[in-house]
């Protein structure tokens, strides 16, 4: 039996289960610093709006 | 000078200070946001030395052949996923006593991680047993405690999400995550304590290691590298929770005004 498939799947999945729970939080952290400059840009425009 | 303002307040220790200081997202979010990059570049540059000894230099094993090799992975991902639950519990511990919410952050932060380090446990594990023990998965006490961990992982993460306000969601998850503590001693103990298809412990903190030092170098170096994985990925959920939390808050638009 050759081991490579198992040797080449074990990491493959490593790679990718650890690769996906790196790029997770800096993708969620986008979408947060997108939120924030939204309510930033919301609140700037009613202050203007209503000084 | 009057008698009260003659009377020295008692200075407080440097490091309860510096812990106080923690205590302030602010000040958590620069501070922590100071190690990651460091702790990634220690993680890629140890990981391709292991990596290098385990494929290029490490000869294959004289039972097990090649297979052996996933064992770089399967072990320290192994450990990891246990270290993880004992960062989650302590933190868990933590933030039920003292209230502190950087650590009930932490401690729900530690959770994705270490399900991930559980999952390449149980993948890397069925791939090295397939070749070598002959079959994928066994319900043996050793890989069924892990499947277990993984369970209070989920579980942990499930009752977190579950529960709108942030606070009370992190000290209900906290309890979880502490009564699941029971489970590290099962996993570290059960090959010792049942009959198990696994194999016992091979490395010994204490006492000598069954396996040959050039077979346990990298081993130890792909140990120290996922640490390092570890607290820069805990580190970086654990801010975005912090702004998450904190969007309305004055500290957060003054780091996001600034560019951060």
């Amino acid at each position: 039996m050759s081991h490579t498939p198992f040797i080449f799947g074990a990491y493959a999945i490593g790679v990718v289960v650890l690769l996906w729970c790196a790029v997770a939080p800096v993708i969620r952290k986008k979408a947060v610093l997108r939120d924030i400059r939204r309510i930033i840009q919301v609140e700037e425009r009613s202050r203007d709006a209503n000084p | 000078m009057t008698k009260e303002t003659s009377i020295k307040k008692p200075r407080k220790n440097p490091l309860v200070l510096f812990i106080h200081k923690l205590g302030s997202p602010a000040y958590f979010y620069r501070f922590s946001g100071m190690f990651i990059p460091w702790f990634w570049a220690i993680f890629l540059v140890l990981t391709a030395i292991g990596m290098y000894q385990a494929f290029f230099v490490v000869p294959a094993d004289y039972q097990q052949g090649e297979s052996f090799r996933i064992l770089y992975l399967h072990v320290p991902a192994a450990w990891m996923s246990m270290l993880a639950y004992i960062v989650m519990a302590v933190m868990a511990f933590i933030s039920l006593v003292w209230r502190i919410r950087i650590t009930e952050i932490l401690a729900i932060c530690s959770a994705p991680v270490g399900a991930a380090f559980t999952i390449v446990t149980l993948a890397a594990g069925s791939l090295w047993g397939r070749p070598t023990w002959g079959t994928y998965w066994v319900w043996d006490a050793r890989l069924t405690s892990e499947l277990v961990l993984l369970f209070l992982y989920l579980g942990v993460i499930g009752l977190y999400n579950s529960i709108d306000e942030p606070r009370k969601a992190a000290r209900a998850a906290s309890l979880l995550a502490l009564v699941g503590a029971v489970n590290l001693p099962i996993i570290h103990y059960s090959v010792k304590w049942w009959n198990t298809l696994h194999q016992g412990s091979s490395i010994s903190l204490l006492g000598g290691s069954s396996i040959d030092s050039s077979m346990l170098w990298p081993l130890l170096i792909m140990s120290i590298a996922v640490k390092f994985f570890f607290g820069a990925n805990l580190l970086t959920r654990a801010r975005v929770k912090l702004l998450e939390q904190d969007k309305r808050k004055a500290w957060v638009r003054e780091f996001v005004k600034e560019g951060r």
